[in-house]
């Protein structure tokens, strides 16, 4: 397959050399690593928002670091978790002695690289607290797997806990909210094509013409199930009662919405997705607050879409409708 | 560890064989790195043999490289090479384990300090992967080793050598436990009861740094490795009340 690389070996070094050039009054690459940092890290008197992951997801992390949102995030090789060190970097290089919140997406490479920094850390006298994003209602929480997946919702954690920082909340209440967006949001996305990988350089995995993948993830991992292709309507009634399913939400409840692009889809496919979205949310008499359509949390080239929908209160709203100013995300 | 200034205790002492173990265990990952490739992509994403040969490597590079160290520098130095070379789950889980265990070998290694590293070790991986006996993981080949161990220095009373071929034998069975049982962590867990019928790739590289170990250590007091008797390992008590509850 035809890719705009180099090597394979250089991509995301070459991606983060990239950014940093794009602002260079925003972002900040910390020596020896893979980590981006606000140019005026550590923020005094504010508690730091800390995230990362493997990349391919772009804008998905570093994107996200800005006023009202991060402070720094860690990438790692394509879909592949940051080490510790790297971890330990970004707690190290954000905290301004208030606290830093780390948000991880439950990946086990993740979570256990990402709590092995905070331990070391918390060694050095840092106070570091954490949050595991798990929004993708598609796969399993049960005693017999690592629980489910952290996607597209995590931008609204970021939103959300960015926002109450920026406001001056100490670390408790930083968490609270992250985990109040945690508790209300769910996620599922589908697939029309897989993902191909700047080292694989051919599909992770095999979809035919007539094929789609539903409950996809954002690695290229398998679905929940894959059936014959559907009409973008059928598509967002899967995706939608699936994650409606899944919150059991009140009648009349406000909503944030996200049609989110994989990274391989026209936005004219996203927004006929949400047309249908917001009809079945009145249908199901709930009241759409805000409604968000982009590529916030990509799979490389992979064409399909997810859809993240999440309750929100007073609260909520004031925080995910408060200023932010980050390189994919400014309102 | 003698009276001059040296942080190290000499070209003899327990920091260079604990240089000496490091070394061993890279040639050994390396040798085995396709094999447990292998043992990977049957459950995994096979990167098991790759990450782990490259991460032992710059390890074994970095430990060779202190001057004169003590074993809880060398411990240390080799778990943060891991935890920065070691992709995936297993650099916090194999690197950011043995960090904290090296703290244990603040004054040396001796019988008592060896069987608090080993119980910190096994604490470590069993927090951070949040694993137990029986979820197919490396914690299977660990549990049995590390107990054995404690138990035949604490309650048996046997020389630190027979101990340790104790434990590898323990965790040899730990390994072949791993195979009819079902992933209950790991990426493997998401297979469900497709992961019964494979062996866990960390708890075999797991047993083949046990058996490094023993190598070594029988090799610096210059003693046969011990034949030890088939008995059976010695395993936590809450594990055997697990067992009759299923």
């Amino acid at each position: 397959m035809k890719k705009l690389i180099n090597d394979p070996d250089d991509v995301v070094d070459e991606m983060l050399d990239g950014m940093l050039a794009a602002y260079p009054d925003r972002l900040r690459r910390l020596p020896d690593t893979q980590v981006l940092v606000r140019d005026d890290a550590p923020v005094d008197g504010k508690v730091a928002l800390v995230t990362g992951g493997g990349s391919g997801h772009e804008p998905t992390h570093a994107g996200y670091v800005g006023d009202g949102m991060l402070d720094g995030a860690a990438a790692g090789g394509v879909f592949s978790s940051p080490t510790a060190d790297e971890f330990e970097a970004l707690i190290d290089a954000c905290d301004a002695g208030d606290g830093v919140l780390a948000i991880i997406k439950n990946y086990e490479g993740d979570v256990m690289n990402f709590e092995t920094a905070i331990e070391l850390a918390e060694m050095e006298g840092v106070e570091v607290d954490s949050v595991v994003v798990d929004d993708d209602v598609a796969v399993e929480d049960s005693l017999y797997t690592s629980g489910r997946r952290g996607v597209c919702g995590t931008i609204l954690v970021h939103k959300a806990a960015g926002a109450k920082a920026a406001a001056g909340g100490d670390l408790s209440e930083v968490k609270r909210v992250a985990e109040k967006v945690i508790d209300n949001v769910g996620t599922m996305g589908m697939a029309l094509t897989s993902c191909v990988t700047p080292e694989k350089g051919e599909p992770t995995f095999d979809l035919g013409d007539d094929e789609i993948e539903l409950g996809i993830g954002i690695h290229g991992e398998p679905g929940t199930e894959r059936t014959d292709t559907m009409s973008a309507d059928a598509v967002t009634e899967e995706l939608t009662e699936a994650v409606l399913d899944d919150l059991d939400l009140d009648s009349g409840q406000e909503v944030l919405t996200i049609v989110n692009g994989m990274g391989g889809t026209p936005q004219m496919e996203l927004f006929v997705v949400n047309r249908r979205l917001q009809e079945l949310l009145g249908e199901h008499d709930l009241e759409t607050w805000d409604a968000w359509v982009g590529d916030y949390m990509t799979s490389l080239d992979m064409a399909g879409a997810s859809i993240t929908v999440c309750a929100v209160d007073d609260e909520l709203k004031e925080l995910l409708g408060a200023s932010a100013d980050t390189p994919a995300l400014t309102q | 560890m003698s009276g001059d200034e040296s942080d190290g205790d000499g070209p003899d002492g327990d920091g260079a064989a604990v240089v000496a173990a490091v070394e061993a265990v890279a040639e050994r990952i390396e040798r085995e790195r396709d094999h447990l490739t292998e043992l990977d992509s049957a459950i995994g994403d096979a990167d098991h043999g790759g990450n782990m040969a490259r991460g032992w490597a710059a390890a074994a590079e970095a430990a060779r490289d202190l001057d004169d160290p003590d074993p809880q520098t060398v411990g240390k130095t080799v778990g943060k090479t891991l935890m920065s070379k070691v992709g995936g789950a297993s650099g916090p889980l194999f690197g950011g384990s043995l960090v904290f265990a090296s703290a244990e070998l603040d004054g040396g290694i001796d019988a008592e300090s060896a069987v608090a590293f080993a119980e910190t070790y096994l604490e470590k991986v069993e927090d951070r992967g949040d694993a137990r006996l029986g979820d197919q993981t490396m914690v299977d080949a660990l549990t049995p080793a590390v107990h054995t161990f404690k138990k035949s220095i604490e309650t048996d009373g046997l020389p630190p050598l027979e101990a340790l071929a104790k434990a590898v034998d323990a965790a040899d069975r730990g390994v072949a436990f791993t195979v009819p049982i079902r992933a209950r962590k790991g990426r493997a867990s998401y297979l469900g009861w497709r992961s019964v019928g494979h062996q866990d790739p960390g708890a075999t590289s797991t047993l083949y740094i046990l058996e490094e170990l023993l190598s070594v250590a029988a090799d610096r007091l210059d003693a046969e490795i011990p034949d030890v008797d088939a008995t059976s390992p010695t395993l936590p008590d809450d594990a055997k009340a697990g067992a009759e509850d299923d």
